[in-house]
């Protein structure tokens, strides 16, 4: 039996009160050991800003483990409270902010050779019919970067490149360009 | 180790739902729509786990969208209710559906709505509920009223209703709207009409059912929604 999906449709520009009526911008307190903040500005392809997106992220642990039942390596600790998932909206401004730990290494499609870590992104917005995916990975990486199966999936370097966040010293700046010659590369998952 | 370090998981099914995301009708489409092709990737274990979020968050009157305030709202009293089901056609258990909609004269409780109809005093319009065992969710509202918006000359939205659900994994996250049968409004809607195939749209159609209706309370509407299924053979690797 297959029984097609139910089609995608906008969220539209009134989802806050229902969606993001709880902070879910703090993976970790600020003041956890290895807490890093990541913020970026949302742009259209006019270099606008998008005030009105949706992000959520999805995310392992330190140790490179998923809070989630398929992910039953139990060698690896997860820490206590720690659920993974983020969701902010972006400001009037279009920028967001959040604060996590930077991920562990997961395994990547063949279950054995380690991805480089990443985040794994959702941006939803008035005029996207269906969500865009991307990845955010970390500039402190380059050789796991340079091998990593899914950012050589994305044949274009500079496309590529726009997946590795930029050091700031403070944070991390991960802006997301939804058209145009800067373009965000976007994933069909 | 070398048993633990593996973890193999299978993938979620790629079925097309209908949707497409170029559809400059809708005028918000036009400068927010990537235009380089979207890279395909494999899933990993990042695709096919994702949040249980919602578990323990959800009150039990959540999904009343008609309490919770001094009086009850203006409109027509409503229940929705459906299953959430994989593509294989098993139930989605104990997954978060949230909802919200405009109040019955079209207007959403949000600062950006300009629309000149009245705010309900006693409506918000947002809801959510975990789904049971058979992936059934319930809620009770009021049925939400078309509204102008300036998409094109003359444009309204018909009535509808916006889902979000998680499901099983990051690969299995759905945001859509939930229409009313027979709503004159379809033909001219640019965000309904962006799923082309009536096939597929009828799939974002609620139906009225009077086995859900409640005599003398609330009339009733059917609304199942499909989340990808699970591709069908394990690539568990015994080595």
């Amino acid at each position: 039996m297959s029984l097609p999906p139910t089609p995608s449709q906008t969220i539209g520009p009134f989802f806050a009160p229902a969606l993001l009526g709880e902070d879910n911008s703090e993976l970790v307190p600020p003041d956890h050991p290895g807490a890093i903040r990541i913020h970026g500005t949302v742009y259209d392809g006019a270099g606008e800003v998008v005030p009105d997106a949706m992000i959520e992220i999805w995310q392992a642990s330190a140790s490179g483990r998923y809070a989630h039942p398929e992910d039953d390596r139990e060698y690896l600790p997860l820490d206590e409270g720690f659920e993974g998932f983020g969701r902010f909206g972006s400001d009037p401004d279009g920028t967001f902010s959040f604060v996590t730990v930077k991920p562990g290494s997961v395994p990547g499609p063949d279950g054995v050779s380690p991805q480089a870590p990443h985040v794994a992104v959702s941006v939803f917005a008035r005029g996207l019919l269906k969500r865009l995916v991307t990845r955010i990975y970390f500039p402190d990486e380059a050789e796991a970067n340079a091998r990593d199966p899914i950012l050589l999936c994305v044949e274009d370097p500079e496309l590529r490149e726009t997946l590795v966040a930029r050091d700031e010293g403070d944070a991390l700046r991960f802006d997301i360009h939804l058209q145009g010659d800067r373009q965000t590369a976007f994933f069909d998952v | 180790m070398a048993r633990e370090s593996r973890i193999r998981v299978p993938g979620y099914r790629r079925d097309d739902d209908g949707s497409t995301l170029r559809h400059p009708d809708y005028g918000s489409t036009r400068l927010r729509v990537p235009e380089r092709p979207l890279t395909i990737i494999p899933h990993t274990l990042t695709e096919v786990t994702g949040p249980a979020y919602g578990h323990g968050r959800v009150g039990p009157q959540d999904n009343d969208l008609t309490v919770g305030h001094q009086g009850e709202p203006l409109g027509e009293r409503i229940i929705v209710t459906g299953r959430v089901m994989s593509g294989d056609g098993r139930p989605v258990r104990n997954t978060l559906v949230e909802i919200w909609q405009a109040n019955a004269a079209g207007r959403y409780v949000h600062a950006g709505d300009r629309h000149p109809a009245p705010l309900d005093p006693n409506f918000t319009g947002a809801g959510r509920c975990m789904t049971d065992d058979e992936g059934r969710y319930r809620f009770v509202t009021i049925k939400p009223g078309a509204y102008p918006w300036r998409n094109h000359e003359n444009a309204w939205r018909p009535a509808h209703i916006h889902f979000s659900l998680f499901g099983p994994a990051f690969a299995t996250r759905l945001i859509t709207q939930m229409y009313f049968p027979g709503d004159p409004l379809f033909s001219q809607d640019p965000i309904f009409q962006s799923v082309r195939d009536p096939k597929d749209q009828q799939r974002l159609i609620s139906t009225f059912d009077l086995s859900v209706t409640e005599p003398e309370w609330a009339l009733g509407y059917n609304f199942d929604i499909i989340l990808r299924g699970r591709e069908r053979t394990p690539m568990e690797d015994h080595a």
